[in-house]
């Protein structure tokens, strides 16, 4: 049991109440699964490959896999509401899309099994922290009768043919390779256990397996390892495979602990910065001091080579790279370099001109005809920018020789940066090898490659490998950003009912250029009528936005500025949903205010689903909602709905003056959340306590977003150069008490985890803010405008600050 | 270039380095030791956290020429020693909370965790939310109610 993520017994994930004993092998006939679920997933009988080798491998081959949801039919609410139509993510969302994108290529998923018994699998995913290497070490557990340290999940490389499945992002891990891994480590089992019936001398359905061991019961026993040399085949052979029912689920949906928990906390587990590459000395780069400015020329190029422990010193488009014998020596460098640059892509902007900008862009409201008396209810909210910088900053480790290069770094889309890089060098990507390394966060911001193909250009033009990395400076001030953007929300309202919800959501261009834009493309035939004609980002928006009430026309749409240069921007954690879902929340606050309701009881009344209208009433009874809060602190609820689940927050919030007004030195402290408590609908959960890990984060990151995290645009470059400056919720703005609950579900079908915890949070925190004050927030974070005075800028130029000496006058 | 003399994880080592390269460096760049993390340089993150002569300190912060020979510094990597164990009770502690998500800072937030209930302890007192709140380690991926849990249940082993 985690703590302070208590799992309610009624609503938690258990397997226990549904297991049964099940150490034999199992083939009897399942074909009523099969015609329970055609095509869908309860299917169970698939086919998979042997592949050709000298120890047991087996491939996927899952053409016939995981189809798209069925078109949901949407529970009309009794009384008052309004049905509203399905909008397109309830039919076919993200998660659809990249399963289906993934779809041809799945039966190259591979696993082996050697002779020590350790299945192998090198998954074409990242790690980043949310877990998926535990998650899918526990499907193969599961399916391959091994315990969990007997799983080896490693992060594969750059693998060009596998086109289009090797992105990750969008929550969609698990959802796209739960049925492929369980298929090929099925065959696996199916495999050691023939062999075994032939070391053993006895029938196959006789044997049991067990934790790595077949046994004939009175006749002896071997390991996988030593069944792996006899189930190897010398030649690929496809077979037809049966996998476990859930009910026989042992390892599937129970708490684990993370695969690479003991070296993370001993220090052992090796992000990129701490590869030994041969020779890949530490380099940095000298970056402008105006958002996307370039390098003209290099003043003092001689001085600065002739600096300790520097070695190179070249120019890139982004900026001037130095190399040295250490990263310290390489801030200095930077710091001494005078570069002539030129100008910037925003000069002189602030962040007022950006939003004249988009209310400039905005789409007009067009209420259709509602009868006269209906009554009008608007709002209008502002998201500014956020860096979406994890703690590992951008960093990549290249070597280039003879034509040929070689790069490791946290990469959420390989193969697009393989591309780039070749690019980039002029060179074919067939010589470009790219090493997925596991990340230190990313939220986004490693689904681009711009830190290694920095590091590429830099080992070409200094001829020597390089460990490259970005300074913490450079993250706010030249790192992506999640864009800043309006929304607009008009509801009519006559009498108990919602007639309308129009929101038009208005942001700076989502630079979505990392491979997903190439699967839209790619898959545009099959969409929804209508999809394959938008860009690339309304098209995610509308795949991703579902607002789950029925409140007659619903619609929900998106225009962003089509400068994509403009702005170095990407998706952050969640994409548009954190900011739409603050908006549209909100207005229900507002709705449920004109409609004389409680905010929940207007929420149960009006959503669609059951999933939804279920975790909010457990939310509402486990925060106690309602309860009588002090003046100056209230609660606040919200839900969402994404990445086939759902979610509902409520959290309690503390904006009295003595807690707004405490003093930390360099810090925002600000209204305290005291208590968040979150509960969520994922599916099928693979791990419970990886699940309730991630709501966790979500929580911080919608505290982080609703409160006091964000960037300031002033004059064509960002203030923010610091973790003392970009406030992400810190050890002062944590809940003292998180509780996370998991719901139970009976669903067959993973949903997504990393993602799905910011949105509901994010809105909770606004909506308690409002309830608190008394004045609805409308421009995010709250703080926005009173950030700035808790810090002093760093200069711009150089671009980054000198590193401390005082550093032992603050031991403690 | 000047050599300077300290004591790493029990052994003395000698780095043959400028003056003013700062710790960190000395301990990632050139001995190869990569528990402690970047994470901006200026003692802001601490994602470098270790000890020195037992108390929390950023070696992104120290100049290499300010270690006397007879300073030990303690990284990640050292910590269980100073226990004489396999692993230290905090480390445990994260371990059965299952703290780390990315795990990028969580060798500092450990080392910050050892100082801090050390620091409470001496001051005869258990640990209180706010000591909790005066932690500086930033988490990004949003860890800190599981922090604050292993926190406690270290501290009871210590």
């Amino acid at each position: 049991m985690t703590p302070g993520a208590t799992r309610d017994e009624d609503s938690v994930v258990t397997t226990d109440q549904h297991r049964t004993p099940t150490d034999g092998v199992e083939f009897e006939d399942e074909q009523e699964a099969v015609d329970a679920a055609p095509g869908g997933l309860g299917r169970r009988h698939f086919v998979g490959y042997v592949v050709a080798g000298s120890t047991l491998a087996v491939a996927a081959d899952l053409t016939t896999g995981a189809m798209p949801a069925d078109a949901a039919t949407p529970a009309a609410g009794s009384g008052t509401p309004i049905p509203s139509a399905p909008q397109i993510a309830e039919a076919y969302d993200l998660e659809d899309l990249q399963t289906q994108a993934a779809l041809p290529t799945s039966q190259l998923i591979t696993i082996e099994v050697d002779k020590d018994g350790v299945a192998h699998f090198a998954l074409p995913r990242m790690e980043v922290g949310q877990g998926i290497t535990t998650s899918t070490a526990m499907i193969i557990a599961e399916e391959l009768d091994l315990p969990l340290s007997k799983v080896q999940v490693s992060l594969a490389p750059a693998r060009p043919e596998l086109l289009f499945n090797q992105l990750t992002g969008g929550s969609n891990t698990t959802v796209s390779t739960y049925t492929p891994v369980r298929v090929a480590a099925a065959l696996a089992k199916k495999r050691l256990l023939d062999a075994a019936a032939i070391l053993l001398g006895g029938q196959v359905a006789l044997l049991k397996s067990k934790e790595g061991i077949i046994s004939l019961p009175g006749g002896g026993s071997v390991t996988y390892g030593e069944a792996a040399a006899k189930a190897a085949s010398p030649s690929t052979e496809k077979v037809d495979v049966t996998l476990k029912k859930p009910s026989e689920h042992k390892v599937i949906g129970t708490p684990r602990n993370r695969v690479d928990a003991l070296d993370a906390v001993t220090g052992k587990k090796q992000f990129s910065m701490d590869l030994a590459v041969k020779d890949a000395l530490p380099t940095m780069i000298c970056r402008p001091p105006t958002v996307n400015g370039k390098p003209k020329s290099i003043k003092n190029r001689a001085a600065v080579l002739a600096m300790p422990g520097v070695t190179h010193v070249a120019t890139l488009p982004t900026g001037v790279a130095v190399r040295a014998r250490t990263f310290g020596q390489c801030i200095d460098a930077v710091r001494a370099l005078q570069v002539v640059w030129n100008r910037g892509t925003v000069e002189g902007m602030d962040d007022e001109a950006v939003l004249k900008q988009l209310r400039a862009a905005q789409l007009p409201l067009a209420v259709p005809k509602v009868p006269i008396l209906a009554k009008t209810v608007e709002a209008s909210f502002e998201f500014m920018f956020r860096s979406g910088a994890a703690l590992e900053p951008n960093c990549a480790v290249a070597d280039y020789k003879d034509g040929k290069i070689t790069v490791w770094a946290g990469l959420k889309s390989p193969l697009v940066a393989q591309a780039n890089i070749a690019d980039a060098l002029g060179i074919p990507q067939t010589n470009v090898t790219v090493n997925v390394i596991t990340g230190g966060g990313s939220f986004g911001h490693k689904l681009f490659s711009d830190g290694a193909i920095e590091a590429a250009r830099a080992a070409k033009a200094f001829g020597k490998p390089v460990k490259l990395m970005w300074h913490r400076c450079d993250e706010p001030r030249q790192g992506r950003s999640h864009p800043m953007s309006t929304s607009r929300i008009r509801a009519t309202v006559l009498g108990n009912s919602i007639l309308t919800f129009e929101q038009r959501h208005t942001g700076v261009s989502t630079d979505f250029r990392h491979g997903l834009g190439e699967r839209l493309t790619n898959l545009a035939a099959d969409l929804p009528t209508g999809l394959g004609n938008l860009g690339f980002s309304e098209s995610i928006f509308l795949l991703t936005q579902e607002l789950g009430y029925n409140m007659g026309v619903v619609t929900q749409l998106l225009t962003e500025t089509k400068n994509q240069e403009q702005f170095p921007t990407s998706s952050v954690r969640n994409i548009y949903s954190p900011d739409v879902r603050t908006a549209s929340e909100l207005m229900m606050g507002k709705l449920a205010e004109a409609l004389k309701m409680d905010p929940v009881e207007f929420r149960l009344r009006f959503l669609k689903e059951e999933r939804t209208k279920a975790v909010l009433r457990k939310v509402a009874e486990v925060a106690n909602w309602g309860k009588t809060m002090p003046k100056g602190t209230a609660q606040g609820v919200a839900i969402h709905k994404e990445y086939k689940g759902a979610t509902a927050t409520i959290v309690e919030l503390d904006c009295r003056p003595e807690t707004v007004n405490r003093k930390i030195r360099d810090a925002v402290t600000g209204p305290r959340v005291m208590r968040a408590t979150i509960v969520v609908d994922a599916g099928l959960v693979i791990n419970p306590r990886g699940l309730e890990a991630q709501m966790m984060g979500g929580v911080s990151d919608g505290i982080a977003q609703a409160l006091t995290s964000s960037s300031h645009l002033r004059n064509g470059s960002f203030l923010e150069g610091s973790w003392d400056n970009f406030f992400y919720t810190r050890q002062w703005n944590a809940p003292l008490d998180f509780q996370c609950v998991v719901m139970k579900s009976d669903s067959e079908q993973p949903g997504g985890a990393g993602e799905a915890g910011v949105a509901s949070s994010m809105a909770a925190t606004a909506a308690a803010y409002w309830k608190a004050t008394g004045t609805m927030p409308t421009r995010f974070p709250i703080l926005h405008d009173q950030t700035p005075d808790a810090f002093e800028v760093k200069p711009f130029s150089p671009p980054i600050p000198e590193s401390p000496t005082d550093g032992l006058q603050y031991t403690y | 270039m000047p050599k300077h003399t300290f004591k790493l994880n029990g052994e003395t080592v000698t780095v043959d380095v400028e003056d003013d390269v700062r710790v960190l460096w000395v301990l990632r760049d050139i001995l190869g030791v990569t528990g402690p993390k970047y994470g901006c340089g200026i003692n802001v993150c601490k994602a470098c956290t270790s000890h020195i002569n037992g108390k929390a300190f950023n070696p992104c912060s120290v100049q290499v020429k300010d270690l006397k020979e007879t300073d030990e510094v303690t990284t990640i990597e050292g910590l269980p020693d100073t226990v004489g164990k396999e692993l230290h009770p905090m480390q445990q502690a994260w371990l059965d909370r299952d703290v780390a998500q990315c795990g990028y800072c969580q060798p500092g937030q450990i080392m910050a965790a050892v100082a801090l209930v050390k620091k409470v302890k001496a001051e005869g007192r258990a640990i209180t939310n706010a000591d909790l709140d005066s932690i500086r380690n930033v988490c990004r991926c949003g860890t800190y109610s599981r922090i604050r849990e292993a926190i406690k249940q270290g501290s009871t082993k210590m």
